[in-house]
């Protein structure tokens, strides 16, 4: 038998997807071997939380009622003092911003192997998890060889668990060492504020690495000019300051479900990815045949910007 | 005060390539800076250039070969650099994350550094854990994905955001001294001038093994093991265009016109 403890996510006041989605990744971990599945919910309205998390396949929601956010000194504590109690195989936490600020903390304080990122995950007498390496250009596996391990999921990776279940709900009180809490959250700022609101465009040309130099954007916004579409673009091009960062889609940047979204010089990182795959239809151009953004894309150019981009604006002049 | 600032250096794979067991064969390798670190590194001599009496050290694990990518952090203002390598690491698979953070504990151990700077990031195995790793095993406070930095050095707190998904950027205090990975566009880094590339000749790089770091070889003996590696199957059911550029256009804009676009 494998328990797992998967540690839930919710940021003013919701649940982020990432939470059933552990549901799911858990449940196929217990799976095999009849274990049980738990799952904490740490800080806010935990009882709220935990009737939304009452989903099928779960045992047992932890509520750890301490703080009204996210705060990592107060998740590793709490992580580690459930896991004290529970005796988990595995803990399971998403792969997010958060995720990544407190998931190898509770690794080192448990002493535990931790694996991150996984897209797959296999328990067939150990965990064996999947992985992507070089910009998803590989694929890993990895066996971990020890009695316990926390791993973080990529989010989206696994389907969200809808189906509702009847899980017990208990109240887990620790003693939070106030002196190891040494950072404070002091507050929230959407970014952006600009006058184009990309996630309402309709048609969008999204601009990546591929165009190389500042100047070579006006090739981009003309054709976006040509098309009655909004520019958007990839994280490089927000980094390089080349366009406000209210144009960036992406995971950290805005979530876009355009009726057409074409993609010049982006390759596909899944961070990009995970902003724009809602698209209706999803247009690449790309000079490297086997970027991920061909993975997602329904239509496909293989070809040089350069030479594509004029031709296109064009036929629409 | 000094800081420390973690500079990998990455591998970065060709279009095309093959593999040769559990690695991506040599040839269609090229060794770079790693992205996340190059920001990291901006960061830090930035901080010793807007406070008085800052020292920047740049640690590496890596092989000699990695001397190459440590000069260009050396070039672009880190004062001295440390590069931790041994026989013992020399056919590891795998560096687990707890194994790094042993590594770069004993090296903070040496150095004392007031502020460790990491990316978030390695562009080749992108775990992302190892600069909260690192805190937790130095017992230093800790900011995962910075965005923006003002260091209250007096006050002994760095003011940070943290870039969160969606759009939302949380702002934080964290009592130093503590480490902070570093995301991407928190800075404009600076090309290495020919003064600095110059300079960066006579800097010191100290070559470190486990036995000066009072480590030894169980410190890289990981519970993960690598057990496959190969080329994901490509999921495209995409339809591409052939011919020449003016062909593909054709047929793009003949599917963008089905689709509306162009008809306002």
């Amino acid at each position: 038998m494998s328990d797992v403890l998967a540690i839930t996510e919710h940021r003013r006041g919701e649940l982020r997807d990432v939470s059933s989605e552990l549901v799911t990744a858990g449940r196929e971990l217990v799976g095999e071997t009849g274990g049980s599945l738990h799952l904490a919910v740490i800080g806010g309205d935990v009882d709220a939380f935990a009737d939304e998390l009452a989903l099928d396949g779960v045992d047992t929601i932890h509520t750890v009622a301490e703080g009204d956010e996210f705060n990592h000194d107060v998740y590793v504590q709490a992580v580690a003092a459930l896991y004290e109690e529970l005796d988990p195989t595995y803990v399971l936490m998403g792969n997010t911003v958060n995720g990544l600020d407190y998931a190898p903390a509770v690794a080192d304080v448990l002493d535990i192997p931790l694996v991150t990122d996984a897209i797959g995950l296999e328990n067939d007498g150990g965990l064996v998890v999947t992985r992507e390496m070089y910009a998803s250009k590989v694929e890993s596996t990895v066996e971990v060889d020890a009695d316990h391990a926390a791993v973080t999921i990529r989010p989206s990776e696994w389907e969200p668990t809808e189906a509702a279940g009847s899980p017990t709900v208990e109240a887990f009180d620790f003693e939070l060492d106030e002196s190891r809490v040494r950072s404070r959250v002091t507050g929230f700022e959407e970014v952006g504020g600009g006058d184009v609101d990309i996630s309402d465009a309709d048609i969008l040309v999204s601009v990546g690495r591929g165009i190389e130099e500042e100047e070579n954007l006006e090739l981009v916004q003309n054709l976006a000019d040509a098309l009655g579409a909004t520019l958007s673009s990839s994280r490089p091009i927000v980094d390089n300051g080349w366009l406000p960062k209210d144009r960036q889609v992406g995971q950290s940047g805005k979530v876009v479900t355009p009726k057409v979204y074409l993609a010049i010089g982006i390759s596909g990182a899944v961070q990009h990815v995970a902003g724009m795959k809602g698209a209706e239809t999803i247009i690449a151009v790309n000079t490297d045949p086997d970027a991920p953004i061909f993975d997602i894309a329904d239509y496909g150019v293989v070809g040089d910007l350069f030479d594509v981009v004029p031709e296109l604006i064009e036929q629409f002049s | 005060m000094k800081v420390l600032v973690t500079v990998k250096e990455v591998a970065e794979v060709e279009e095309d390539f093959q593999l040769d067991g559990l690695h991506v064969a040599e040839q269609y390798l090229d060794y770079d800076l790693n992205e996340w670190d190059e920001y990291a590194v901006e960061e830090a001599v930035q901080i010793a250039e807007e406070n008085d009496d800052v020292e920047v050290v740049s640690v590496t694990i890596g092989p000699e070969r990695a001397e190459e990518t440590i000069r260009m952090a050396l070039a672009k203002g880190v004062d001295r650099a440390v590069r931790v390598w041994d026989d013992a690491l020399e056919d590891v698979d795998l560096l687990d994350v707890s194994a790094k953070a042993k590594l770069l504990a004993a090296v903070v151990e040496e150095e004392d550094p007031d502020l460790v700077l990491t990316g978030v990031q390695a562009n080749d195995d992108s775990f992302g854990a190892t600069g909260v790793s690192l805190a937790s095993a130095i017992d230093f406070e800790w900011a995962a994905v910075v965005n923006a930095l003002d260091l209250d050095v007096d006050g002994g707190v760095a003011n940070v955001r943290r870039e969160l998904e969606g759009g939302v950027e949380e702002l934080t205090e964290v009592d130093l001294p503590a480490v902070l990975t570093i995301q991407t566009g928190i800075n404009e880094p600076r090309y290495a001038s020919l003064r600095g590339i110059r300079q960066a000749q006579s800097k010191e790089i100290k070559p470190m093994a486990l036995s000066d770091l009072g480590l030894d070889g169980s410190v890289v003996e990981s519970d993960l093991v690598l057990t496959s590696v190969y080329e994901p199957e490509t999921e495209s059911d995409a339809v591409y265009f052939e011919g020449d550029a003016g062909d593909q256009a054709a047929e793009l804009a003949a599917v963008l016109r089905e689709k509306g676009v162009g008809a306002q």
